[in-house]
């Protein structure tokens, strides 16, 4: 379940972004750490001007933030840890309202039997 | 309505959700303990839950896969920590590889069900603890990405509806 809200022409651009698997990837990392571009070069068998053009993509979509410290750039993922937790903890939350749903019916399958 | 309330604490990491059946404890008790009840509501109708190990005791193991659409299978386990029959259960759960084995940099969550007899009906609190901020945006990070191929495979579909017949 993807919980952003965004208009059409950034759909295009969050789907397209998310399209690749080293892009995927480095979301996956940069919301947990942030990473230096040459830190994130080092994690595949590409050039740093690719991955760089990578994080640019996913910069356009609003996926990861670059921030220059020095001489290195720091990409972080955009969605804050408090946030990331409450999205986790609600779609947790969906899962068991299904589940308890699905309880429910079970239990009355057996009033039904007893009638 | 069985869910009563639920309840999310992100600084505590806690989650915890109060339902009430129409049912008496040892009733409700089954959809835990009986290994075919508990397959028919833990994974939802489009991911299934199969249980191949399911010891029902302290110390006990349990370990199932969820079958998704394309026959994908993702995996679970269980360690059993108390056992009180028509009162309380807690278990220890994680993700397993394809081989079954726990999985550990996802870490595990400690759940705790209690059952409570309110004369004929049962209130059931099930609370599940999260170890760390990082094991949560870690599992945010993957259910992102599941959401992501799921978005993906829709689109796919779509484009395959305008296909010439």
């Amino acid at each position: 379940m993807v919980v952003v809200q965004v208009g059409e022409d950034e759909v295009d651009r969050l789907f397209q972004a998310l399209a690749d698997a080293t892009r995927r990837d480095i979301v996956s990392r940069v919301l947990v750490a942030e990473y230096t571009v040459s830190g994130l070069a080092e994690q595949y068998a590409m050039s740093f001007a690719a991955v760089q053009k990578h994080v640019a993509v996913l910069e356009r979509a609003s996926l990861v933030t670059k921030e220059k410290r020095g001489r290195e750039q720091i990409v972080r993922g955009r969605v804050d840890a408090v946030q990331r937790a409450r999205r986790l903890l609600d779609e947790y939350e969906h899962i068991w309202r299904q589940r308890i749903d699905r309880i429910g019916d079970l239990l009355a399958e057996d009033a039904s039997d007893q009638d | 309505m069985a869910v009563i309330s639920t309840e999310k604490d992100t600084d505590a990491l806690h989650f915890r959700l109060v339902a009430e059946f129409d049912a008496g404890t040892e009733r409700v008790w089954r959809i835990w303990a009986d290994r075919t009840q508990l397959q028919r509501w833990w994974g939802p109708p489009t991911w299934p839950a199969t249980f191949e190990t399911y010891e029902f005791e302290e110390g006990g193991r349990a370990a199932y896969f969820m079958t998704g659409p394309d026959g994908e299978k993702a995996r679970g386990w269980w360690r059993i920590t108390a056992v009180e029959p028509h009162r309380l259960l807690t278990f220890v759960d994680g993700f397993a590889d394809e081989n079954g084995d726990p999985v550990p940099d996802m870490g595990e969550t400690t759940a705790t069900v209690t059952l409570e007899d309110l004369g004929g009906r049962t209130r059931m609190t099930m609370t599940t603890a999260f170890q760390s901020l990082e094991q949560l945006e870690q599992m945010a990070a993957m259910g992102m990405e599941e959401g992501v191929r799921e978005a993906l495979g829709q689109v796919d579909a779509l484009l395959a509806e305008d296909a010439p017949v």
